[in-house]
């Protein structure tokens, strides 16, 4: 038995049928073909599926997909910059710029988590970064450079959005 | 006309847009037409009998296509997977090779051994089949432990390995090291226990496999550090499948850390299945899936012994440790704790006599390979655990004893009394850039600060080398590798100019695209982004052995180097031609070829284009294209070593240990791309902090369960763990490579664990702990302080 939902994804209105217990993650990689977000665990503790839903980061591994109706998400394939430019987001730049990121693999969910601290806390500390990352793990980076890439990136979209 | 990025120049990386944006292309996201799904069956005890396995209620289930067993597999005649090392023990007796079939077949041996391959539709239809599967265990005591798996009484894996000992293993002058016992002023001890760990990179394996019936030829996509391995061993030793019929594709790999170099069974279960149902046939682990069959990492039980003059001179160093190797020998499993960990034991001192032995043994444990460092940082926390409870013990300061034994600077090539030769180093500049970086002058200020606040703080210290790059064939093969252990690099210069490398590494993080692209762009002159590397398909890259052991730069960058080399010299000839000079004549310098003593110059692009129109050529001694190709395999390992000091708190309270500070000063050799290296180096110190403060992997002795089998249990460092890291490098050159490169991959693992145990040992000294084993969390050192408040403390 499948149940139709309809919802904005990264902007477009979308309509699927889904099985009920489909779990989001799935939904947007088996079905939608967006692999960008990754599935690395089974027990919510890794971070590399964090989405915006509505606006929020949530783990798109342990949402269910009949709660995405009416709602709007956004993954890492909506992330973009300034609207009508094929830049990227000020976050995905930092992430560039300060060698954030090795494999990759976390790295989806890392910059979603990232957009999402940014944009609740104006002037991030290192220790709100290091603190809002808990969530999410990295096994390549250390960390290091994650941390500073997004304070960076913080920055810059505020940057942004003040001119 | 682009940019030329040089080496030592840090370009931003190429592989990053497509991480960036969410278009990487792991195993996981790929689909094949007529795709069905499987799932692994495994084993639920430490140690059972496999009595009979009972297919009907799971064949019958929706979706089903196929359920296979090890039945299947006897009946296929197919081979058991290979183990690529042999070693002997010190009568030259080999070790004890049971086979490691890819399905069970008589027992299992440990959980998550692999018991069936369910083949559905989709994957809950695999899912739901396999909970039918109805399978007959007669059920057998578990030994887990190395010291319980060597009494005589143990439950024993197989028939015809006694006491479950694999090898026992030696090396190095046992009567010297006895008599410089006999002279020593003192004589310091230590047993210690090297944490058992789970790779955990960040993507969990998964692996397709499809079979085309019109030409009989097999694909296989897999999370693979090495594809042209898993090609040879897969193919040729265990499903017979001829080369040129096989080809493995290792695409993004999300994380590796030695975990996905091994050829597992679930590569070889799956491109036989694939022909069996003519269909594509895919496999996702989980992360729980992942915890009982990623192999493990270390596990060593130690008992150490140094003996010294009455200055603190080392006079000889012994060792005798007991591996445990899992249930099976995995790919590189008894090359581990033998040859990667004795040697490396002399570490950076002038110990003139070093003895050790290591029992490899066999235990109802997931099996135990290389993980990030593989047996150096064993090796390193033995060696410098045992030189603080010296320095403790003899009152001698802890840099200061280091320093009366570090092999001085001028004193490299340096010959070890365990087999290596070191080519350069300069432990005592590292030393020295880290003593100043830490500011270890004030800690004592810092030290008094937390004690007001009711902490205790510490600092450590570990300087040690490791052998990589590996490694020399020759070298290799007298040790017991099965296989050579060069690289291959092609360049193949398009007409337009432009480049692209084929090599035979693996990147999986490492920055290869980036970095490769640098030594191609420096040395023949051509834009950064003209030039694309090709790695990780057999049917694109001829050949290689892969990422694993710090070896992509120092092997496979070496080859590239090389056939960079060659292209040169072919573009030579061709430039003499078009100029109508000799060869002799001609200078490559910048991207130009030049008549010398001339303004009269081709650049390279004209060359190249010149390459593939070749009118008028003298074709018997010029002939067209522009495509070089090398093999390298290097005379030596290389050395990199380095000093850390790790700076910690102690909360008395909750024995909660806080990194505070940590320093690295590591010599990796000529630095190509700086940010990379700085990149690895925080990574690899944060795996070894992680061993030293978090990871455990914990198994229940008797029933052989993994009681840290998520990440709910297993802790893994995370981003609000760690302080900022200062990471610096002190580079003297390799003498043997042709850029001078050492590697930078494992360096952070090896220095770190030791550092961090000898900052928490110190901060607690006052309360006469010596040692502390892995990991040092809250748990461990509450206890430990609570014993330390008893009177016994007093004694
Ligand atoms: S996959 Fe969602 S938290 Fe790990
Ligand atoms: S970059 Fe590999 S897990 Fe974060």
């Amino acid at each position: 038995m499948t149940v139709q939902i309809s919802f904005t994804l990264n902007g477009r209105p979308t309509s699927v049928d889904v099985e009920p217990a489909t779990l989001v993650a799935e939904l947007l990689r088996e079905q939608l073909h967006l692999t960008g977000t990754h599935i690395g665990c089974d027990t919510s503790q890794c971070g590399a599926c964090v989405v915006h839903l509505n606006g929020l980061p949530v783990k798109s591994c342990t949402l269910l997909a009949p709660a995405l109706d009416g709602a709007t998400l956004l993954t890492i394939e909506g992330l973009t910059g300034a609207p009508g430019s094929n830049q990227m987001h000020p976050m995905q730049e930092a992430f560039r710029e300060h060698h954030g990121l090795q494999c990759g693999f976390c790295t989806p969910g890392m910059l979603m988590t990232a957009v999402a601290l940014a944009t609740e806390k104006p002037d991030l500390t290192e220790a709100d970064v290091r603190h809002g990352l808990e969530g999410n793990i990295c096994r390549c980076t250390g960390y290091q450079n994650i941390v500073i890439s997004v304070m960076a990136g913080a920055a810059a979209m505020h940057a942004a959005k003040g001119e | 006309m682009g940019n030329v990025i040089g080496i030592g120049a840090a370009p931003k990386r190429k592989e990053d847009q497509r991480f960036l944006t969410g278009r990487g292309n792991y195993v996981s996201d790929i689909k094949r037409s007529g795709m069905a799904a499987g799932v692994f069956v495994r084993s639920p005890h430490g140690h059972a009998v496999l009595r009979g396995i009972d297919k009907s209620a799971a064949l019958a289930s929706p979706g089903v296509i196929a359920v296979l067993t090890g039945d299947d597999v006897a009946d296929d005649g197919l081979g058991s997977l290979p183990c690529g090392w042999g070693i002997t023990d010190a009568k030259g007796v080999p070790m004890k090779e049971p086979p490691f079939p890819m399905l069970a077949q008589d027992k299992v041996r440990f959980v998550g051994d692999m018991v069936a391959f369910v083949i559905a539709e989709t994957p809950e239809q695999a899912n739901a089949a396999a909970d039918l599967l109805k399978v007959d265990y007669e059920v057998l005591p578990s030994v887990v432990g190395v010291l319980e798996a060597i009494r005589p009484d143990a439950p024993q894996l197989f028939d015809d390995v006694p006491k479950n000992i694999c090898c026992d293993w030696e090396l190095g002058d046992k009567a010297a090291v006895e008599s410089a016992f006999k002279k020593a002023a003192h004589v310091a001890r230590l047993s210690l226990v090297n944490n058992r760990l789970i790779g955990n990179p960040m993507e969990p394996r998964a692996a397709i496999a499809e079979y085309e019936p019109g030409t009989d030829r097999y694909t296989l996509w897999t999370t693979s550090q090495f594809p042209h391995v898993v090609r040879f061993l897969m193919g040729a030793l265990v499903l017979n499948i001829p080369q040129h019929k096989l080809r493995v594709v290792a695409p993004d790999v999300g994380g590796g850390f030695g975990v996905k170099q091994f050829h597992y069974g679930e590569e070889a279960v799956i491109t036989w299945a694939a022909k069996r149902v003519r269909r594509p046939v895919k496999w996702v682990a989980s992360r729980s899936e992942g915890y009982v069959s990623d192999r493990h990492g270390r596990d060593h039980v130690t008992e150490a012994e140094l003996a010294l003059d009455e200055t603190g001179k080392f006079l000889a160093f012994r060792v005798k440790t007991l591996a445990n190797m899992g249930g099976y020998l995995s790919t590189f499993g008894p090359n581990i704790p033998t040859n990667l960990y004795g040697p490396l034991l002399s570490g950076v001192y002038t110990t003139p006599a070093i003895y050790c032995n290591v029992k490899v043994v066999f235990t109802n444990t997931v099996p135990v390979d290389a993980y990030r460092g593989a047996g150096r940082p064993e090796a390193t926390f033995v060696l410098e655990r045992i030189v603080d409870v010296a320095a403790s013990e003899m009152g001698i300061d802890r840099v200061e004893i280091r320093r009366r034994n570090m092999i001085p600077k001028e004193a490299y090539p340096y010959q070890t009394p365990v087999l290596v030769q070191y080519d350069s180093g300069d432990p005592m500049g590292c030393l020295d850039g880290a003593l100043v970086a830490a500011d270890v002058k004030n800690f004592g200020v810092r030290k008094a600060a937390s004690a007001s606040n009711g902490k205790f703080r510490g600092l450590g210290y570990s300087t040690y080398v490791e052998a990589c790059g590996l490694a020399p064939s020759r070298f290799a093969g007298r040790l017991g590798a099965r296989g050579g252990l060069y690289e291959s690099a092609t360049v193949r210069v398009h007409p337009t100019g432009q480049v692209t490398v084929m090599i035979g590494t693996h990147n999986h993080g490492q920055g290869h695209e980036t970095t490769f692209a640098q030594i191609v762009s420096d040395k023949l002159g051509v834009a950064f982004e003209n030039v694309d590397i090709v790695f990780g398909d057999t049917d694109r890259v001829q050949f290689g052995m892969g990422t694993y052991g710090s070896r992509s730069l120092v092997v496979g960058g070496a080859a590239l180097s090389k056939a960079t080399d060659k292209v040169i010299v072919k573009g030579k000839k061709i430039a003499a031609h078009l100029l109508e000079v000799s060869e002799a004549d001609i200078q490559f310098e910048a991207g130009k070829f030049s008549v010398a003593g001339t303004d009269r110059i081709k650049t390279f692009e004209e060359i190249a284009g010149a390459a593939y129109v070749p009118h008028n050529y003298p074709l018997e001694v010029l002939e067209p294209g522009l495509e070089e190709q090398a093999y390298y395999d290097p005379v030596n390992f290389t050395y990199p070593g380095g000093c850390h000091i790790a700076e910690v708190e102690v909360d008395p309270e909750t024995g909660t240990v806080t990194l505070v500070n940590y320093t690295a000063v590591d010599d990796v050799g000529t630095v190509i791309n700086p940010m990379i290296v700085e990149g690895q180096l925080h990574g690899g110190i944060v795996q070894g902090v992680g061993q030293a403060l978090f990871e455990n992997a914990v198994y229940d002795e008797g029933s052989g369960q993994l009681l840290s089998g998520s990440l709910m249990d297993y802790c893994m460092p995370r981003a609000d763990h760690l302080p900022m890291m200062k990471v610096a490098t002190h580079s003297t050159l390799c003498t043997h490579t042709p850029m001078g490169v050492k590697g930078c991959g494992e360096v952070g693992t090896i220095g770190s664990p030791a550092a961090v145990i000898n900052a928490v040992v110190d901060a607690l000294s006052h309360l006469g702990v010596t040692h502390v084993d892995m990991p040092a969390t809250p748990n461990r050192i509450w206890r430990l302080l609570q014993n330390a408040s008893l009177p016994v403390a007093a004694e």
